[in-house]
């Protein structure tokens, strides 16, 4: 599982990769939600994808996955959620000041004059 | 602290009090305040001569970086003590002279005095410290000083490209001295010269020998305005005269020359040392008499002049290294070589420092000082006249004046290295005597321009700004003083040797015992007759000038040293711009390809490189078909994002793959990730969402323009994380450390939810300022939607 996993992972990264490249801001955006997927995809896998319970001593079962992994991911999804709305809000107001999502347009002062 | 270290930094310390001279006494002339100092430094260094010429070098040492082996150590010995005395004497003469050449009410006297202090105290440092880093720290100190000097009058153009040109090549030279300093330290690890030279042995051999040579002598030869880097000094020339006559002529572009005869004894054996120095010392011996003719402005002649002078002394130490492979003491035709460098370096302080005193003196009370529109000054200006007279027939090596015996000195050390069978000097050198003696008449020429296209002729009064007449008497004690020396020491060449000279030369060359005997007349011998020859030639040369000037029109002024270096400063400039704009193109999505395809080619090839790839099936746990179900389902929604049109369907997909990710989530036993994945990926669709619907609706939605480029890095991305997932997966080194959050979740923290106490519990820190990120996030989302600018558009 862990090696169709990681060919996954590969895809979202390879997805996320070209979106980050495109022109269009919201696809910029678009893509860095497809690379924290991939990420914590990763996070997942890396730490072991054997079957046991879920950590939840209530289950009392013989062995438990592993509860590491999941506390560092839910810290980053936090984390990624908190950025991608404040990206996302920048990307509005990038619109609203400036008219144009296109990445080669904003190009800063000195290639607009 | 000694009195001798007082001596050297009582310059700084007096200008440190110059400003507060000129604002208090704004009546009297600040150079008057100025002169007591080297004068007292001169007769204090004179104190000294006895001691050097009889007993052992005076060394004083004050700790100054201890840990690294920096000590303050001043040295005087002979050769520091002639460079002290040239450096202070002349400097009481430049000053004095500078009181009535330069004006109290128009120019900035203050900013004057304290470069020319700095710069004096600078010079005192080079040639007194035995410590190499001090002395570099004072050499690099000499070029900052000279630097401002020669910019002095800031608001013209020349003076400020002339500033900028000796402080790009004095620095360059500096710090490849400064290399050379360094590599000395890891041969001997010491700085101090004394023990340096007491090392030579080691150094002889040592595998670094070669390339500290090469940094050493390219710093003296820009420092000394060598060929080919001799270029700054004739656009150093829109500095006042004064400088020119103190610095340019006399003591600065000395340094290198002082630092090649220091050095001697540990380079002098190797064969590069004698052929580089000498070599190079004839090219600039030639080049600038030959130049020197050229030229219509008489401080761009005594510029050449002087490049061609140091070439002269330079080329007169590289010969006179021959002389440590003899045994032959007793004879003197091995070490009249490098007598000759001191004899003449001592000569041409005199009589260069009165020539450009002569010169600021025609250029003071003509206004110009272009030899076209001089001439016939002879009886408007008696003493110049005199003096020019005095200093140019000893520039160009007549008798009675003392240049005529440093160059008959000069021909018979060129003469006699044909006698030198070391080095092949018995077969090449032969050039010597030759390219010597050709160069000897363009002195010849050139001296005469100066004195006669100036002082006889026909006056041209309506050419001039100003009408000329006799400079005041305060401005010619200096140079009178000056050209009284150049006759004294050519009548009475005598009165130096035993107690200036001789101590100079012990300090060249340790090993031989010099008995320095210059006599006035020699007798009809091979150089007086090569002298007749010069002044033949010469003179004919000189009259039928207007002949063959021309020949300079031949010669392509693309080839130009100057040209070159302006080219090759413009090139550096137009190049780094045009390879900065190249990169630096402003467009996120070329940062991003750089950024992306490092990442690439890094982690791939230390993969490989590494042989770190691998893959063990065997830890990997079973594929259910439901899970190959979520698979399809998330690779199908993530790649069709690419291929969408509408904005819309791509922030559905995305969310899509969200919600995969959250069953993903639910099948890998991770309810509280399942449960956070599926509430964040709601509100994050829905922000999309929001988003869009306040978007400009003007812009056509269209499919993202396929790139060849994007697809290449993206999949190159994709396969080094699939790879490097793999290859992390298939090498465990050790056990995770979960079973003790397993083990002790109850019983320490009194939780079922191993997650959650993790979070708040085990590790509640990173929980806390995941909150203040998502506090600043709201914060920043708040500021930027309801702050605005005032005034913005």
């Amino acid at each position: 599982m862990e090696i169709l996993m990681a060919f996954v992972i590969g895809i979202l990264f390879m997805c996320a990769t070209y979106l980050i490249l495109s022109k269009s801001l919201l696809r910029i955006i678009i893509g860095t939600g497809l690379l924290s997927h991939g990420a914590h995809l990763l996070l997942l896998t890396m730490g072991g994808l054997k079957k046991g319970a879920a950590p939840l001593l209530g289950e009392e079962a013989p062995s438990y996955t592993d509860p590491l992994p999941q506390a560092l991911i839910l810290t980053a999804i936090v984390i990624s959620f908190g950025v991608t709305a404040f990206f996302l809000v920048l990307a509005y107001r990038a619109y609203k000041e400036l008219g144009t999502d296109n990445m080669e347009k904003l190009r800063g002062t000195e290639g607009n004059d | 602290m000694s009195l001798l270290h007082l001596a050297i930094i009582s310059p700084f310390l007096l200008a440190v009090l110059v400003p507060i001279l000129y604002k208090l006494f704004r009546k009297v002339h600040t150079g008057w305040f100025i002169l007591p100092l080297p004068l007292v430094l001169f007769v204090y260094f004179v104190s000294f001569v006895s001691a050097t010429s009889t007993s052992q070098p005076i060394i004083e040492s004050f700790t100054w970086i201890e840990a690294l082996g920096i000590e303050f150590t001043a040295k005087i010995d002979g050769l520091g003590l002639l460079f002290a005395l040239l450096i202070t004497g002349i400097g009481t003469l430049v000053i004095l002279y500078s009181i009535y050449y330069l004006s109290k009410d128009k120019e900035k006297l203050n900013t004057f005095y304290v470069y020319l202090l700095l710069f004096m105290g600078a010079m005192l440092g080079v040639v007194l410290s035995d410590n190499l880093i001090v002395l570099y720290a004072f050499w690099e100190l000499t070029s900052f000083s000279s630097f401002l000097l020669i910019g002095y009058w800031y608001d013209r153009e020349k003076s400020r490209y002339g500033a900028q040109k000796s402080m790009l090549i004095t620095v360059f030279g500096g710090l490849s001295m400064f290399g050379g300093i360094i590599l000395l330290y890891i041969m001997t690890g010491t700085f101090s010269i004394t023990e340096i030279i007491a090392q030579s042995d080691v150094i002889f051999t040592h595998p670094l020998f070669v390339p500290a040579l090469l940094c050493i002598l390219l710093g003296a030869f820009t420092k000394s305005a060598q060929f080919p880097f001799h270029i700054w000094l004739p656009d150093a020339m829109e500095a006042p005269t004064p400088v020119s006559a103190y610095l340019h002529s006399a003591t600065m572009v000395k340094a290198g020359i002082y630092l090649v005869a220091r050095m001697s004894p540990v380079f002098a054996d190797h064969a590069l040392w004698l052929w580089l120095i000498a070599g190079f010392g004839i090219v600039t011996l030639f080049w600038g008499s030959f130049s020197a003719v050229k030229q219509t402005d008489l401080k761009a002649i005594l510029a050449f002049s002087t490049i061609s002078q140091l070439g002269m002394i330079m080329s007169l130490l590289g010969i006179g290294a021959a002389a440590l492979h003899f045994d032959g003491i007793d004879d003197k035709y091995h070490t009249i070589a490098t007598t000759a460098a001191v004899f003449h370096l001592i000569n041409h302080a005199t009589f260069k420092g009165s020539l450009f005193m002569v010169v600021g003196i025609v250029d003071h009370e003509t206004g110009t000082r272009d030899i076209r529109r001089l001439g016939g000054l002879m009886q408007l200006m008696p003493i110049t006249f005199t003096l020019a007279i005095i200093g140019s027939f000893s520039m160009a090596g007549l008798p009675p004046f003392n240049g005529f015996l440093s160059k008959e000195m000069f021909f018979t050390a060129m003469t006699h290295i044909i006698d030198f069978n070391v080095f092949q000097l018995d077969t090449w050198g032969i050039l010597f005597p030759v390219i010597a003696w050709i160069a000897s008449v363009f002195t010849f020429i050139y001296s005469m321009i100066l004195v006669f296209k100036t002082f006889t002729g026909k006056l041209q009064p309506e050419k001039l700004e100003k009408k000329p007449h006799e400079a005041p008497i305060g401005m010619l004690i200096s140079p009178i003083i000056l050209a009284s020396l150049v006759i004294i020491i050519g009548f009475f060449p005598n009165i130096l040797s035993v107690n200036i000279i001789e101590p100079a030369l012990s300090a060249i060359m340790p090993e031989f015992l010099f008995e320095v005997h210059i006599s006035f007349w020699h007798g009809f011998n091979l150089e007086l007759w090569m002298t007749i020859g010069v002044i033949v030639l010469g003179t004919l040369l000189y009259l039928s000038l207007a002949k063959w000037r021309k020949i300079y029109g031949l010669f392509p002024e693309k080839l130009a040293l100057n040209k070159a270096y302006d080219h090759g400063l413009l090139f550096a400039q137009n190049g780094s711009l045009k390879m900065t704009k190249m990169y630096m193109n402003g467009s996120i999505r070329s940062y991003l390809i750089y950024i992306f395809a490092f990442f690439i080619a890094i982690l791939s090839s230390v993969l490989f490189s590494q042989n770190a790839f691998k893959i063990d099936l065997e830890h990997a746990a079973d594929v259910r078909y439901y899970e190959v179900l979520l698979v399809a389902v998330i690779v199908i929604a993530s790649v069709a994002i690419l291929f969408v049109k509408s904005r819309l369907t791509s922030v559905i997909l995305l969310g899509t793959v969200g919600y995969t990710v959250a069953l993903f989530f639910v099948n890998f036993r991770a309810p509280d990730l399942a449960l956070t994945q599926l509430v964040i990926e709601t509100i994050s669709v829905s922000l999309f969402l929001l988003c869009f619907y306040h978007l400009p609706k003007k812009r056509n939605e269209e499919r993202m323009a396929f790139k060849a480029t994007n697809l290449v890095i993206s999949i190159g991305v994709g396969a080094v994380v699939t790879l490097i997932a793999l290859s992390a997966h298939s090498t465990k080194l050790f056990e995770s450390i979960s079973q003790y959050y397993v083990e002790n979740t109850y019983t320490e923290a009194a939780g079922k939810n191993m997650v959650n106490v993790i979070l708040v519990d085990f590790r509640g820190f990173d929980t806390l300022f995941e909150i203040v990120v998502l506090a600043i996030a709201s914060i920043g989302i708040y500021a930027m939607i309801k702050l605005r600018m005032k005034g913005a558009k």
